[in-house]
């Protein structure tokens, strides 16, 4: 793990006995059973459960497992787009005593996160889980292009074309990871290309 | 450790209400007092005749854009003596010692909504956000416990200026905050500060964490007076001095008493400055802050010198 202390942590979602709704926020099939596994337990709680589901990989029966909870309302998304402006409309509805839990890949957690911050919800006020890919969200600090899902580094923006480094270095802001010109002293030597 | 001091002035002195007491204070020796954020307190050095109190009290509203600093005391029987002294003792013309303002107690600038919950003299700290918070521009209400109206210290200044954000409940018409009652249905980036007697402050916190509120949305601010207890004799190992506590004294009182000078800060049990490792003991500790977490308490290896003591005869501390 990176001694670069803005890297976040992603943590393990555990249901709070005592709040009064859970809201849950989950992208991926991966995801969504990990969510279903975590939830069914505690059934006697789920009758204050919201679940967005970001089917993202196309995968009707991982949603099943979720419809299966039985949970107020269990709501699918084709796109991380949708399944995020879906987050928001219900994150400005939300009341004190809501516990919100987001699960799902790197990227995902990246904007989920720092959209719950723009709306005045804290980070720690947040649970996370990591479940699929590790692939980042990444800002190119040049050009300020937002990149999705980036898998390793170097990588050229595919707004500006320059060659970036992705750091560890991280915007909860922005939620996401800063990407910083690799080649400037030579331009074109890039280092060996490393998966996350 | 004390950090920077300043002598002042007490160059106003006036009753809010029967029972509490503003003083206003300037810089003497050609020192401006530095702006405070709200929730700051200032340690008051007590020169009463019986002994050197150092007392923390919240400051005013008044106080945030510094140059002068007041402090409302409210006069209380069971204390050792240092609200009588500011009652009977001080006024206008009396000098003080007084320590820079340290914030334990501050606005969480990240949240979106502010509820500001205040026990009777716990007000002063309150008052002083509402004033940060209706500058700014930003969302708030203000939540007053008062016995009755006459008691409610600042009661129409806050009203004539916060109008219809400030909502009052009388207890002796058996009026009482409660967190579902008084807050149903707030915003998800709502933050909550509460002042006021212990016993309000643990229900208020209670509630919300029973509704499910988050402990990160929770801020309170409760000072303790040191409160005496049975004599006991304390070493200080890396000293090598040896003193004995008396039983209107507190520990960390004791060890300025032989001159050593211990970390301190809030001197009321809240901030955690004044940890000591215990070497040795041959009774139990009281613990009387609301610092150390229970683990912690039970370890007996760390003692608050500001507030708690030993039961016991002698004490040991890496000092």
């Amino acid at each position: 793990m990176s001694d670069i202390k803005s890297r976040p942590i992603w943590g393990r979602i555990r249901p709070v006995a005592h709040a009064a709704r859970h809201f849950v926020c989950c992208e991926g099939s991966s995801a969504a059973r990990h969510v279903a596994e975590t939830f069914s337990p505690n059934a006697e709680a789920l009758k204050q459960v919201t679940i967005l589901y970001g089917n993202t990989d196309r995968n009707e029966e991982a949603g099943h497992t979720l419809d299966a909870l039985g949970a107020e309302a269990s709501l699918h998304y084709p796109t991380r787009q949708t399944l995020l402006i879906s987050f928001k409309a219900h994150l400005k509805r939300l009341h004190m005593g809501a516990q919100i839990y987001l699960c799902g890949p790197e990227a995902f957690l990246n904007e989920a996160t720092a959209i719950a911050e723009s709306h005045g919800v804290l980070k720690e006020a947040v649970q996370t889980e990591l479940c699929g890919a590790n692939a980042r969200r990444v800002q190119c600090v040049h050009c300020k292009g937002l990149i999705e899902n980036v898998a390793y580094t170097p990588i050229a923006c595919e707004h500006c074309g320059v060659n970036l480094m992705v750091r560890d270095h991280y915007s909860r802001r922005l939620g996401a990871f800063m990407g910083v010109c690799v080649d400037a002293e030579a331009p074109g030597d890039l280092p060996a290309r490393e998966s996350f | 450790m004390a950090g920077e001091s300043f002598l002042v002035r007490v160059t106003h002195a006036d009753p809010v209400t029967t029972s509490v007491k503003r003083l206003r204070m300037q810089a003497i020796d050609g020192k401006t007092l530095p702006p405070a954020s709200a929730g700051s307190h200032i340690i008051l050095t007590l020169k009463t005749p019986n002994r050197l109190l150092k007392n923390a009290y919240s400051l005013l509203p008044s106080s945030l854009d510094g140059g002068t600093y007041e402090v409302a005391v409210l006069r209380t029987e069971d204390s050792r003596g240092g609200s009588t002294f500011v009652h009977d003792a001080l006024s206008e013309g009396s000098e003080l010692t007084i320590s820079t303002p340290v914030n334990l107690f501050p606005i969480n600038r990240r949240a979106r909504h502010h509820v500001l919950v205040a026990g009777g003299i716990g007000i002063t700290p309150i008052a002083a956000m509402a004033e940060e918070l209706f500058r700014d521009n930003r969302s708030f209400e203000l939540h007053y416990c008062i016995r009755n109206e006459p008691n409610g210290a600042f009661l129409k200044d806050l009203q004539a200026r916060y109008g219809e954000r400030v909502h009052l409940y009388h207890s002796d018409i058996g009026e009482r905050f409660g967190v579902a009652k008084a807050l149903p249905q707030q915003r998800i980036d709502t933050h909550l500060y509460v002042c006021g007697p212990e016993g309000m402050i643990g229900a208020v916190l209670n509630d919300a964490s029973a509704l499910g509120w988050l402990q990160e949305n929770l801020h309170a601010e409760r000072f303790l007076s040191p409160g005496g207890g049975d004599p006991f004799d304390v070493v200080l190992r890396r000293s090598d001095i040896e003193v004995t506590v008396g039983e209107h004294e507190s520990l960390l009182e004791a060890i300025e008493r032989v001159g050593v000078d211990a970390p301190h800060l809030c001197r009321g049990g809240a901030c955690g400055q004044c940890r000591c490792s215990v070497v040795e003991k041959d009774g139990i500790i009281q613990h009387r802050d609301h610092y150390l977490t229970q683990e912690e308490r039970e370890a007996g290896d760390a003692i608050m010198t500001c507030v708690s003591r030993l039961k016991g005869q002698r004490l040991e501390l890496d000092l």
